[in-house]
């Protein structure tokens, strides 16, 4: 295979591989800043917060780090219902939720990163998987199971949650609360409980993330800080509420990340994929899947 | 033997009397408890945000120091007092820092924290204030400034660009058969640009084609790009410059992209750290890496092991970096650089304490120690260690020799370089 070729499939691969990883991160996020319009800054904290306490367990136990992972999600759910509760009582219901309730979430995020150093450490953490030294070969083409296993789990879980908000009950009410919450009370619905259940789930979402991110990289407790701008550029770019549209964004993102580092090399990989995500906004500024209002 | 008169006996007391209070109350002073006002010794140190790994350790190092010099007497014979503040692992918090410390609590000395983006904010202040200045793991951080009374406790030397990759491109150019080309990559930061300017000139002077050479931001995740693009490029042996969480992304994109290099390596921070020496276990093997200290038997000095014997289980009680073999020893040489010098001083006075660092030889727990006009070392100690043997992700063979032996500089080696890397494969 012409050396060029190879290198640009690989960027491809190696590109949707990551863009696994960015999806996992990105789609908590796409419920809560998407459809609740909480803007959690502090998203990616707990995706850390998640990394790091799935690298203890996994320290402890041997058990794999995307299992330590899924069964960490019903106390993330409740952490996020709990948070969800407190910005509802202090911000929300008072209408501060624009500027206020970002600086909470900022404090949350700080708070999160500084617990983390006095409890565990500044050391980073990790978690080896007993797959993450394989690398499966497709003639010229590496599959590096570090990647793709976090990806294949991203995806599965991504598609779980697609499915229980478009097919069931309490799910389409969470879909709806963002669109018109008075609709809601008119079926006897209580928006705040919808509210505080998808809260619960786009964090449960972080620690899924979580696991995932321990599996590709140390964790320490700033990691989370390379992924603000990404995540935030992934929702939008997706279209704010469409978890297809941020699964669709993330593999652009990391796509043109790597075809860029592999060619143009690494430094001009962040300029070009938010140059993208600004060409985007230019030309369809609902983002992929976004309505237009 | 003459018999003792009563005039003899006589001037023996006398004698006594007056040698005794000379010699023995000078001994007696160094085994008694310190007394009086404490010296205050002030300083930013970076125990949260990204420099905290390094930065707890370095604190560790220095309560050791405190300890072993107020037990043997103080300083001029009055304890010591370490006066920190938590910077944050940020720059913009270090001048109020300093300032806090020099003008609200009345430090008597200042030292630096770690590494050069805290360092360099605090010189404005220090030097306004005539302070004397002991840095720890700062590059080139005085090249601008040229403040006298600086002085570095980092390998380095004032020569970077001359000095830094010489033993990468020596080793390289030593291997049989001799390479014909490099690839450079480095992280987009100060340190690492630095770095890649020596490997990039050093190269050159050595007749090495350049067939890669590009930086990357701080951002990036994903390092397999990087390494594909590199093993493209054919190259013989490759340079790199990178910090902990890029170096294990790195080493792993290198494990699973098979490389197979003559020689690959360089600042590659990271494997300093134990609990990136665990993680990473046989992918490190071969792995030529620049350092400050191994626990080889070349690399002995007076103190070096008692204190990495000292520190160990306080880093195991406090949860930070279990082994301490990178910045523990030139913490501890920081503040025995200040120990010694005001010990010849006999009083604190930052003139004189700068005149005598300038003149005189320092004995450390890392070797002798002299600096130049900048403040850096006389003689760059920049060691290429090498990786070799390393089996499964145990602690305790990185703490005997032979597991990371030296290969350069000439006069502390005590291995021969392995070749190819090949990432553990």
């Amino acid at each position: 295979m012409d050396p060029d070729l190879a290198l640009l499939l690989n960027g491809i691969v190696s590109g949707l591989l990551l863009g696994g990883l960015y999806a996992a991160a990105a789609a908590g996020l796409s419920i809560s800043f998407g459809m609740l319009d909480v803007v959690n800054i502090a998203h990616p904290a707990f995706m850390v917060l998640g990394a790091l306490l799935v690298a203890l367990l996994w320290g402890a136990t041997g058990i794999d780090p995307l299992i330590l992972s899924v069964l960490l999600t019903p106390a993330f759910w409740a952490l996020g219902a709990a948070i969800y509760v407190v910005y509802h009582h202090f911000f929300e219901r008072r209408g501060d939720e624009a500027i206020q309730g970002l600086a909470f979430f900022f404090g949350v995020m700080f708070i999160i990163e500084v617990g983390l150093v006095l409890a565990i450490g500044p050391e980073q953490h990790f978690a080896d998987a007993a797959y993450a030294g394989i690398t499966w070969r497709l003639g010229e083409i590496d599959l590096p199971l570090r990647m793709l296993v976090p990806a294949l789990v991203a995806f599965a879980a991504i598609g779980g949650l697609a499915l229980f908000l478009r097919r069931s009950f309490t799910g389409r009410a969470i879909a709806a609360v963002a669109q018109d919450r008075e609709a809601l009370r008119l079926l006897a619905i209580d928006p705040v409980r919808i509210k505080r259940l998808a809260f619960g789930i786009s964090i449960a979402m972080a620690a899924l993330a979580g696991g995932a991110l321990v599996v590709v990289q140390p964790v320490d407790a700033w990691s989370g800080h390379v992924f603000i701008g990404r995540v935030f550029a992934v929702v939008i770019m997706g279209g704010l509420s469409s978890l297809g549209g941020c699964v669709l964004a993330a593999l652009a993102f990391g796509v043109v990340e790597n075809v860029t580092a592999s060619f143009y090399g690494p430094s001009w990989s962040p300029a070009v994929a938010f140059g993208c995500l600004l060409l985007v906004l230019a030309i369809r500024p609902q983002g992929f899947f976004g309505r237009v209002a | 033997m003459e018999g003792l008169s009563r005039r003899g006996l006589g001037r023996a007391a006398l004698a006594a009397a007056i040698t005794v209070p000379a010699t023995v109350p000078a001994t007696a002073r160094a085994q008694t408890a310190p007394s009086g006002p404490p010296i205050r010794i002030g300083y930013s140190m970076s125990l949260s945000g990204g420099l905290a790994g390094n930065g707890r350790p370095a604190l560790i190092a220095h309560r050791i120091w405190q300890e072993d010099v107020n037990a043997k007497g103080g300083l001029l014979g009055r304890p010591v007092e370490l006066v920190h503040y938590d910077d944050q692992s940020t720059g913009a918090q270090v001048p109020g820092i300093y300032t806090k410390l020099i003008d609200v609590d009345k430090v008597d000395l200042v030292i630096s924290g770690y590494a050069t983006a805290i360092i360099a904010p605090a010189m404005p202040i220090v030097m306004q204030r005539n302070m004397t200045f002991v840095s720890l793991f700062g590059t080139g951080a005085n090249n601008d400034f040229k403040y006298d009374r600086y002085f570095s406790i980092n390998p380095a030397g004032s020569k970077v660009k001359e000095t830094f990759a010489k033993g990468f491109i020596d080793l390289a150019m030593a291997m049989e058969p001799r390479p014909r080309s490099i690839a450079l990559v480095n992280l987009d930061s100060d340190f690492h640009q630095r770095t890649a300017e020596s490997a990039r000139y050093l190269a050159r002077e050595a007749g090495l084609r350049i067939v890669y050479d590009r930086a990357y931001p701080p951002s990036t995740v994903d390092f397999s790009p990087i390494i594909r693009a590199v093993q493209a490029a054919r190259p013989d042996v490759v340079f790199v410059g990178s910090y902990p969480p890029d170096t294990a992304g790195l080493l792993r994109a290198a494990s699973e992209l098979r490389v197979n290099f003559q020689m690959f390596g360089g600042p590659m921070i990271g494997p300093h750290i134990t609990a990136q020496k665990l993680q990473l276990g046989p992918i490190l093997n071969n792995l030529v890496v620049w350092d400050v200290y191994a626990p080889e038997p070349t690399l002995q000095f007076p103190g070096t092991q008692a204190l990495i014997e000292k520190y160990q289980p306080v880093a195991a009680r406090e949860g930070t970096d279990a082994l301490g073999h990178y910045v523990p020893p030139l913490a501890y040489a920081q503040m025995q650089v200040l120990e010694q010098a005001v010990k010849r001083v006999g009083r604190i006075d930052q003139a004189a304490l700068a005149a005598d660092m300038h003149a005189s030889t320092f004995e450390t727990v890392i070797g002798p120690l002299k600096f130049d006009a900048l403040g850096e070392w006389t003689e760059e100690r920049n060691l290429y260690t090498q990786y070799q043997g390393v089996q499964g992700n145990g602690i305790d063979q990185f703490r005997k020799a032979g597991t990371q032996v030296i290969l350069y500089p000439q006069r502390y080696k005590s291995g021969d370089l392995r070749k190819p890397y090949t990432a553990g494969a």
